[in-house]
């Protein structure tokens, strides 16, 4: 069920091994993750299905140096995670990880421009912002303030926003959790187009099973355990998804 | 059982209450600040007029030269007078036994039998003299406390020349002497000023008054006007040489007191002012987040039938509830604040007892205005909860619009930084609440301003008072004009380096109705010690033959420069004479005409040319010429500038920096509410931004700048505006304050400046380090999940 060694590209950005996440919710302990072990293959497509309730946005966490897992072992590049201290986390994050997510949180007070800049100024190595832009289809919509936008061009900007830095890994939190078809699909071809251009390993969490086809590994998670594990022979491509 | 919206409202005031608290010590500051002024206003009015009832103080004072006793019987036809009392009282120099400076005093005649009606004496230990004695006296309480004297001590008057012995039987306080200051002087010092009671037979015998007096006390009927009584009575005393009468309102103790009560009032009303108008804004913007915040929340209860009455009342009562505690806060804390200040006030003010009083009208008062301040502050919130429609309110608010900021558009853009930007574009989204920030942290810097340069003005007079406009070291007056022998008399003393003659002649200035009793003075153009120093600093030039007033006067008198004032003076053979204003000087202490000094003899057709002395003396020397001076005869006043300079230094440490400390930390729990609830709503409103920069790999150094930045924005900005608005106020109080016993400059040290601005920059950096604990426990995850 972990890292497929028969694979194209064997290398792994993260490998996570029997993760468990416990919660303190005031007096109850809540088992978000209970022994969960997922590899991430450099440039891979990874979807993460499951119930709310799955612990599928806490192993996102995890994965993107958001939380830290109560037991277990994350290894990004061999480099440990889960005895990062604040500041390791804090530059991890800033070097190798894109976040997208499902209310796009982008800065209202800045323009879709200077959202992607406000990555690519404490970058090493960012792409110019005009180009992220151009790579999800707004390069006409720079200087638009995010009142100013949809909800979809929102998500395409906060799309813009985290691959500006070049990240290792682009992880997605319901994407298009907030989008109709139309806009989704726009969101979901933009990060088709960065995983494959730009070889940023792309994981994205989703209850939206029809999303799965475009993956090229499907992990299905149920009450903080993996269910399922699915290998697609071919991606589907975004255009085609109906839900 | 508690209703349902009013657990809410509970648990909203714990959740917010480190904000609500914020406000809650602004509001009990302002209150503190009124409750403790109304009751300091009240106890010492209610306690001056009972003791002024109680001891029936004069209405009516008046002074001459020797008027006989047959007179005294025509005092009481005189219109509305009740009572008329005359005594024998003398100026005199005093030697103290442990005090080598001669010390001035004041002898006071008790009648032979009974005891004095009008300025009635309370005896405080001791006896009251027998009049069969004529070296038993009483003495003001201050004095004695002030030199440590016993019941059986011993002073010494000299009196023409030769020393009488004053053995001291009683310690008393007067209703005339309740602010102890003698004349000229800006402060009391209970060491310089004595004043003695003793039986008039003996007295009247030391000063040949035998058969006379020289000193009348009238009260009037209740309501009866003084003017009618001054009129006439001057008419009678003319011709015995009365120095002019003077209503109530220009005896120099109480108008002391009274300017006092008068301060204290302004205090109550216009200090609580600003803070309660600081504390509105600052629940004004409290309360507009928290509907911000609990916009799904309101939907939901008026979805389910909750009327707008009742939701805009559940926002109203919070910042009551705030207020109020702050109120109630207030109250005690000035309850006791009144205490401290009290017992300052009776340092300086002294009556048999203090009545203290306070009213439960103000009370009510102080907490109609919490409320008040609460109802205002919630007025704009509550109008958003009115006009919230419930559908529209449980879709997500849309995003903030944001427009480029003016300094980017100017050409800035390319040298800020994304965070930069930020921060300029949130200050430019809402301009009324950022200039409200503004002005509620310039208050506090304005507060401090105030305080401290008040200090400086009083400063500045003291030093331009001491080493520009009197440069003596000691000040002589003498009972009488004398001729060019005192001048020589002085002269010879060993160790008087320099003397030189001052002539002050008493006169009425009178133009139309309007007339002031003051003093010309006659200066040497070349005057070294004693100088006339306009605003300029520069010594005033001599007009032959014109009059030269104090501003002030001229103000009083409503003359100007070229215009003509009748003359008459109040000694001598009383001539009168129209003269030109030739000019005004903008001198700082007391009001008095000048002239050239052959002008003035040529005037008063007298050869006696000196009224006192400026004398210059080797510091060496200093006893023996104290010694000698205490002998002289001519001599009945003693000033010395050292003495007044260093009562001058103890009174600033006493009390200015304790009022320093209240004001500056008044003016940090304004800085630090502004500030702190500030910083709270911005990291309320920005958490999101926040954690989104935080999950993007900013550090909490980073974040740190978008939400600091903007405070340091605003309180940067403040600063200069409340070092301009505190320039301002201090003007205003100054004009305010300026009355004919002084004025003071207006100055300001850069270190007032420097104090005020790093007070504020330290209420900041207490905030921004209260809100940085706050946003170091920002949880990403949780911020992100949730919609705003």
């Amino acid at each position: 069920m972990n890292g497929n060694g028969s694979e194209a590209n064997g290398a792994l950005a993260v490998s996570m091994r029997d993760v468990t996440k416990v919660y303190q919710m005031g007096e109850v302990e809540v088992h978000a993750l209970r022994g969960v072990s997922v590899d991430l293959e450099v440039g891979g497509f990874l979807v993460l299905l499951g119930p709310s309730g799955s612990g599928k946005s806490t192993l996102l966490n995890i994965l993107g140096g958001l939380d830290v897992p109560t037991s277990g072992q994350v290894l990004y590049r061999g480099q440990d995670l889960t005895r990062a201290d604040e500041g390791e986390l804090t530059r991890y994050r800033r070097r190798r990880v894109g976040f997208v997510f499902q209310f796009y949180n982008l800065i209202p007070s800045l323009t879709a421009r200077e959202n992607v800049e406000l990555v690519t100024e404490i970058s090493e190595d960012p792409l110019p912002a005009q180009e992220a832009l151009d790579i999800v289809g707004l390069a006409d919509r720079s200087s638009h303030f995010p009142s100013q936008m949809s909800g979809g061009e929102q998500q395409r900007v906060a799309i813009a926003r985290a691959i500006a830095k070049r990240p290792d890994i682009l992880l997605c939190d319901e994407p298009t959790g907030a989008l109709d078809i139309t806009t989704g699909i726009q969101v979901l071809e933009a990060l088709e187009r960065v995983n494959r251009d730009y070889g940023a390993t792309t994981a994205i969490i989703t209850h939206n099973a029809a999303i799965a086809t475009i993956a090229d590994r499907v992990i299905s998670l149920a009450d903080g355990r993996i269910s399922r594990q699915l290998v697609n022979e071919t991606r589907a491509a975004a255009s085609t998804i109906q839900w | 059982m508690i209703p349902a919206l009013d657990r809410k409202l509970l648990r909203d005031l714990w959740r917010v209450r480190s904000m609500g608290l914020a406000i809650a010590v602004v509001v009990a500051s302002g209150i503190a600040l009124l409750v403790a002024s109304l009751i300091c206003f009240d106890s010492l009015e209610t306690t001056r007029d009972r003791y002024y009832a109680r001891n029936e103080f004069g209405d009516v004072f008046a002074n001459a030269k020797r008027v006989p006793r047959w007179v005294a019987a025509s005092l009481d036809e005189l219109p509305g007078v009740v009572r008329a009392d005359t005594r024998v009282v003398a100026g005199v120099t005093l030697d103290v036994p442990g005090t080598s400076e001669p010390v001035n005093g004041r002898l006071i005649s008790l009648p032979d039998s009974g005891r004095p009606v009008l300025n009635g004496v309370t005896l405080r230990s001791g006896r009251w003299p027998d009049p069969g004695r004529a070296e038993e006296a009483i003495v003001n309480e201050r004095f004695a406390q002030g030199h440590g004297l016993e019941l059986g001590d011993q002073v010494f008057a000299v009196i023409n020349g030769r020393r009488q012995r004053l053995e001291i039987v009683g310690t008393a306080l007067s209703p005339e002497y309740v602010y102890a200051i003698a004349g000229g002087d800006l402060l009391p010092d209970p060491t310089r000023f004595g004043v003695f009671w003793m039986a008039r037979r003996h007295l009247a015998t030391a000063f040949d008054m035998e058969g006379g007096f020289n000193d009348i006390s009238l009260s009037l009927a209740e309501g009866a006007a003084p003017e009618p009584a001054i009129a006439e009575l001057d008419r009678l005393l003319e011709s015995y040489g009365g120095l002019g009468a003077i209503p109530r309102a220009q005896q120099i103790s109480h108008w002391y007191l009274q300017n006092e009560l008068t301060g204290l009032r302004g205090m109550a009303l216009l200090m609580p002012m600003i803070f309660l108008g600081i504390a509105a804004f600052l629940l004004n913007v409290v309360l507009r987040r928290m509907v911000a915040v609990q916009r799904e929340q309101i939907a939901v209860l008026k979805a389910i039938g909750y009327s707008n009455l009742r939701l805009g009342l559940h926002f109203t009562q919070w910042a009551v509830v705030v207020s109020v505690l702050g109120g109630v806060l207030g109250i005690a804390l000035g309850a006791l604040m009144s205490a401290g200040m009290l017992s300052l006030y009776m340092e300086y003010f002294r009556f048999p007892d203090l009545i203290m009083r306070w009213s439960w009208g103000h009370i009510l008062g102080a907490l109609l205005a919490c409320g008040a301040a609460s109802v205002l502050g919630a007025a704009a919130a509550v109008k958003s909860v009115v006009r919230l429609p419930p559908a529209e309110a449980m879709r997500p608010a849309a995003p903030d619009t944001f427009r480029v900021s003016l300094l980017e558009r100017l050409g800035l853009k390319r040298w800020l930084t994304q965070p930069l930007r930020m921060v300029l574009r949130n200050l430019a989204r809402r301009p009324a609440r950022a200039a409200m920030s503004v002005i509620g942290i310039a208050f506090s810097a304005s507060i401090m301003v105030l305080a401290s340069a008040a200090m400086d003005s009083f400063e500045e007079l003291m030093q331009l008072q001491f080493n520009v406009v009197q440069r003596q070291d000691v000040t002589v007056t003498f009972f009488e004009p004398e001729g060019r022998a005192a001048y020589y008399e002085l002269a010879s003393v060993p160790g008087v380096v320099e003397v030189e003659p001052l002539n002050g002649a008493s006169a009425r200035l009178r133009n139309g109705n309007r007339n002031r009793q003051v003093g010309i003075q006659a200066l040497q153009p070349d005057a070294k010690l004693q100088r006339v120093v306009g605003a300029d600093y520069q010594p005033v030039r001599f007009d032959r033959t014109g009059l030269i007033l104090s501003r002030k006067l001229a103000d009083v008198l409503g003359v100007a420069p070229g215009d003509t004032l009748r003359v008459e003076a109040l000694q001598g053979t009383r001539p009168e004479r129209d003269m030109v204003v030739s000019a005004t000087v903008d001198d700082l202490m007391g009001v008095s005409a000048y002239m050239e000094p052959e002008a003035l003899r040529r005037f008063l057709s007298d050869s006696a040319t000196m009224s006192g002395a400026a004398l210059g003396i080797d510091p060496a020397a200093r006893d023996s010429v104290y010694a000698a001076l205490k002998g002289m005869p001519v001599v009945a006043g003693v000033a010395l500038q050292h003495a007044m300079l260093e009562n001058f230094e103890t009174f600033v440490a006493e009390n200015m920096n304790n009022t320093m400390a209240i004001n500056l930390l008044f003016a940090m729990v304004i800085a630090f509410g502004v500030i702190y609830n500030t910083a709270r709503i911005s990291l309320s409103e920005r958490s999101r931004e926040l954690a989104s920069m935080r999950v993007m790999g900013f550090t909490r150094a980073e974040i740190g700048v978008v939400l600091f930045g903007e405070l340091a924005i605003l309180t940067a900005a403040a600063i200069p505006v409340g070092l301009g608005l505190g320039y301002s106020m201090l003007a205003g109080m100054l004009a305010a304050y300026e009355t004919e016993l002084f004025r003071m400059p207006l100055v300001t040290e850069p270190a007032t400046f420097a104090w005020a601005s790093a007070a504020v920059v330290g209420a900041m950096g207490l905030s921004a380090a209260v809100v940085r604990h706050k946003l170091n426990r920002l949880d990403l995850v949780e911020v992100l999940k949730t919609r705003e």
